[in-house]
């Protein structure tokens, strides 16, 4: 009973959380949150998804290795200090562009946002990473 | 900038290679040859400029608060060195492509010698010391990666080891070196190093920089006794050994002790330590390679023995001996390059390197032949061919050495005659001697294989008849740099009946004679067994050992796997370091700020408090979590309560996985009620409340501080302006301190393979003991 509240809810539950976990990394330049608790939030929706599903039906809803997303996260991080570089500014100074939306208007799009999607993705890969490595061992060993 | 593209385009090109292993292997070859010769072209066309005494410089700023910039240079020895790097590199390429055919991994190969190949450019064109000590590195990285490129072999990746970890710790130590001499030049650059001569020369850290730099140089290029990691190497594919272990890597030792010449030598320090390693390796390097009977350890332990003379006609500091050192340099580069690649010809066509076994070859691999006994002559320094300009030249040097010119001399006949011997016994003998040739399988290689040694060998002869190819053109530019002043440089064939030639007349006769008796020296160095244990190769081995087992040991001290000693250990030094900071502060916390507080941070902090005591308290530990929970999510509120909503967020999120993973744990922890004695309890109950009352002290401490304003006020300011965010906490993490964000990342991403690691592994070895 329990555990079917659990699986349904989690069913819709995870990709609101993962939708406002993308929300809050957008907005955390001007109000809280960032990649970050961004990614921390996005970890705890595939948890919850790995707790009420398995692991594997986790594992398939996120497409790709956990360990990948830290090597890719932490690329993204890394290489977002060079734009600077070429605009012959100190590594990882954060450089901005103020392109023109119609209805919008001017939105600042920088590095600094590129920097934060890095460290989004490698937080959801380092917590997935012990949080499924976890998750399996505990389902093997209970069958 | 054009200093900057060839070591650029190598290092592109080894990004590239992976994707040769698409074309067969000897096309593959050709088409990665491409660059190396472009590159000799290249420095070709350097030639003129440097000739009339010119250089090619280009500089960007790096480091500017440490003044290390990266600065390229070109002269004289920097050409000479790039020459023979690219040079020697096309016809290795090419060879390679022969040697390795349909290897799988021979796209990796290629990467990891166009990686070698740019580090190596850089190493010679490095105009500051510390780009050239990244570059030192480097090519100590890549020849690991090539000498275990036959990695499921275990004496390929022992031997690996060996040479990263000989070369590497030297490399460390001429770091230190360098750092020194930066402080006593007040430079890192180069060339502003070799006009400071004399402010080096008489400054104090004169001779501690100079051990170091020694010790980095004699590493790299073989000396005695740290020559054992180069006779290993030889567990690397013949197109390696061709490369890195004849003209180029081991050479970058005698490099840099040329290029440095000007700015350190000259003292008395610096001609002893070098003639003296120099000679002894020179020595050491020939008798050991005498019992050799295997082809490719013959050549290594003549390789070291060449390495000693270098080094050591460098440390005789005289303009004969500069030019003598870059001649035999050339001369060696050429036949060494060549032999190793026959080495590795007969090796692939018949199947062995046994001396004994080889013989006859002559007449089914032609071609491979012309080249060996032309590469052979000129190693034995026979007339018309460049090893005998060579030779007599460093004769010369050191009837005019400043001081133990006789002893010297002796050495130098000893040695010379001993690697005519293994001329004989490794470029001639195999392919001479009547009837049947032997093996019987042996088949002259494909063009791949013995174009290379062919070139290499013919250019011996072709630069020993007409030597003012590369005399003035090449040395004389490369001695300048070397001497700090123009030395004339005429190099000939004939100078008469002189002692140098009757030297040279000598040293030949003794090796012909040491090649006759080679089964009577063999049988006595066979006798005369050193244990292996006094050898530096020995002491290197039982160092290796040893080294596990006393980190096992010491691990097993520091590092029990107890989580609560760690923790025990940890809390109990902050709080021996907290109080002795709270100690010196001399006034103690004003506890009148407590009185602007709501009464819902009251009824909280209540709550926090009983959660605590259920948990210490609590009998199982699904409710011990529960309580630990209400904790964390308390302090949550209480970042609500004083605007911090990021903290809040995350402390949520974090409450939240950590009850999630410990839900999948749980199951596997040892039973709850297993606690520890009375004792140990006291003593934990009283370091936790002590901790706990330092924590609470230092933040209230920490509040009634004045501190400097200026930092948190520079964030708020230009938080919006400058970095086009509002959320201060957010932009300090993104852009004024992405630094340190990234590297937190770092370690969270190191920590998480760590765990996952631990996890996976544990299994596996349970599933190996079940």
């Amino acid at each position: 009973m329990n555990a079917l509240i659990l699986r349904i809810s989690a069913r819709y539950l995870s990709p609101i959380l993962i939708g406002v976990s993308v929300l809050l990394l957008l907005r955390g330049h001007n109000d809280p949150g960032g990649g970050f608790i961004g990614g921390l939030l996005a970890a705890s929706a595939m948890s919850l998804l790995a707790l009420a599903h398995g692991t594997a039906s986790a594992r398939r809803s996120l497409r790709v290795d956990p360990r990948t997303l830290i090597a890719v996260g932490l690329l993204l991080a890394l290489t977002s200090g060079f734009p600077a570089l070429f605009g012959g500014r100190e590594w990882l100074t954060g450089m901005w562009t103020l392109p023109e939306l119609p209805l919008i208007g001017a939105i600042p799009l920088g590095t600094p946002l590129w920097f934060d999607v890095g460290i989004y993705i490698s937080v959801v890969g380092f917590t997935l990473t012990i949080v499924f490595a976890l998750s399996e061992n505990d389902e093997e060993e209970a069958v | 900038m054009e200093m900057l593209l060839p070591i650029v385009l190598t290092l592109l090109a080894a990004a590239l290679s992976p994707l040769l292993r698409h074309i067969s292997g000897r096309w593959g070859g050709w088409i990665a040859s491409v660059l190396p010769a472009g590159l000799f072209v290249f420095f070709l066309s350097q030639l003129p400029t440097v000739q009339a005494g010119g250089e090619r410089t280009f500089s960007v700023t790096w480091i500017p608060s440490l003044g290390i910039s990266l600065a390229f240079r070109l002269d004289g020895l920097s050409l000479l060195f790039a020459l023979l790097i690219a040079g020697v590199g096309t016809l290795v390429v090419i060879y390679a492509g022969g040697y390795l055919g349909g290897h799988p991994h021979r796209g990796r190969f290629y990467a990891f010698l166009f990686l070698f190949m740019s580090s190596m450019l850089g190493v010679v064109l490095a105009d500051n010391l510390f780009l050239l000590f990244v570059f030192w590195e480097l090519t100590s990285v890549a020849s690991f990666l090539l000498i275990g490129f036959s990695h499921e072999k275990e004496e390929a990746r022992r031997s690996a080891l060996q040479a990263l970890l000989i070369t590497g710790l030297g490399g460390l130590a001429m770091m230190a070196g360098f750092i020194l001499i930066a402080i006593a030049g007040g430079t890192s650059e180069v060339s502003e190093l070799l006009s400071r001569g004399d402010l080096l020369r008489s400054h104090e850290l004169y001779l501690p920089a100079l051990l170091l730099l020694l010790l980095g140089a004699f590493t790299k290029s073989a000396q005695a006794p740290f020559h054992f990691w180069l006779p290993g190497a030889m567990a690397a594919p013949a197109p390696v050994s061709a490369y890195l272990h004849s003209a180029t890597m081991v050479k970058a030792g005698v490099y840099l002790l040329a290029r440095l010449n000007p700015a350190l030598g000259g003292t008395d320090e610096w001609h002893y330590l070098l003639t003296l390693a120099g000679g002894a390796t020179m020595v050491i390097g020939a008798l050991l390679a005498g019992p050799q009977t295997d082809l490719k350890r013959l050549l290594g332990y003549s390789t070291v023995s060449a390495l000693g003379m270098l080094v050591m006609l460098i440390g005789l500091s005289t303009d004969l001996a500069a030019k003598a050192a870059l001649v035999f340099l050339v001369v060696h580069s050429l036949y060494k390059a060549a032999l190793f690649m026959v080495a590795g010809t007969i090796d692939h066509e018949t199947g062995t390197r046994d001396v004994r076994q080889l013989h006859g070859l002559m007449r089914v691999m032609p071609f491979t032949a012309i080249a060996a006994v032309l590469a052979a002559l000129s190693m034995t320094g026979f007339p018309p061919l460049l090893g005998f300009i060579g030779k007599e030249l460093m004769y010369e040097a050191k009837m005019q050495a400043p001081s133990a010119s006789l002893f010297l001399l002796i050495a130098g006949v000893l040695a010379n005659a001993v690697n005519i011997a293994v001329a004989i016994l490794s470029g001639m003998r195999p392919f001479i001697g009547r009837g049947k040739h032997h093996p019987a399988q042996a088949h002259e290689g494909t063009l791949t294989l013995w174009l290379g040694p062919l070139i290499l060998g013919l250019s011996g002869l072709l630069l020993g008849l007409f030597p003012d190819l590369i005399g003035i053109p090449l040395i004389e530019p490369a001695v300048r740099s070397v001497r700090a002043e123009h030395v004339d440089v005429d190099l000939a064939l004939w100078h008469g009946i002189n002692p140098v030639l009757l030297l040279s007349i000598l040293t030949i006769v003794v090796g012909v004679v040491l090649y006759l008796l080679r089964h009577r020296a063999r049988d006595a160095s066979a006798r005369l067994r050193v244990p292996e244990l006094l050898l530096p190769g020995g002491v290197y081995r039982r160092m290796i050992a040893a080294l596990p087992a006393f980190s096992g040991r010491l691990v097993g001290v520091i590092h029990n796997g107890n989580l609560r000693s760690y923790l025990f250990t940890i809390i109990t030094v902050f709080l021996i370091l907290a109080a002795r900071t709270f100690v010196d502060l001399a006034d103690w916390p004003v506890l009148s700020r407590l009185g602007d507080v709501e009464f819902y941070s009251v009824g909280l902090v209540v709550l926090m408090i009983a959660a605590t005591l259920m948990v210490v308290a609590s009998r199982t530990r699904l409710a011990a979590v529960a309580a630990l929970g209400v904790l964390g999510f308390g302090i949550a509120a209480l970042y609500v309560i004083y605007s911090a909503p990021d903290l809040a967020i995350t402390q949520i999120l974090v409450e939240t996985l950590t009850v999630v993973i410990f839900l999948f744990v749980i199951r596997h922890l040892p039973r709850f009620g297993e606690r520890s004695p009375r004792p140990t309890q006291f003593r934990d109950g009283v370091i936790a409340v002590l901790s706990g009352t330092m924590v609470a002290l230092f933040s209230l401490k920490a509040s009634g501080v004045q501190m400097d304003s200026a930092i948190s006020s520079y964030f708020a300011e230009n938080s919006v302006p400058a970095a086009y965010g509002r959320n201060v906490v957010n932009v300090i993490l993104v852009d004024f301190r992405a630094l340190d964000t990234l590297g937190e990342a770092t370690v969270l991403a190191v920590a998480a393979i760590g765990v996952y690691a631990m996890i996976k592994l544990r299994k596996h070895h349970g599933r190996r003991a079940g």
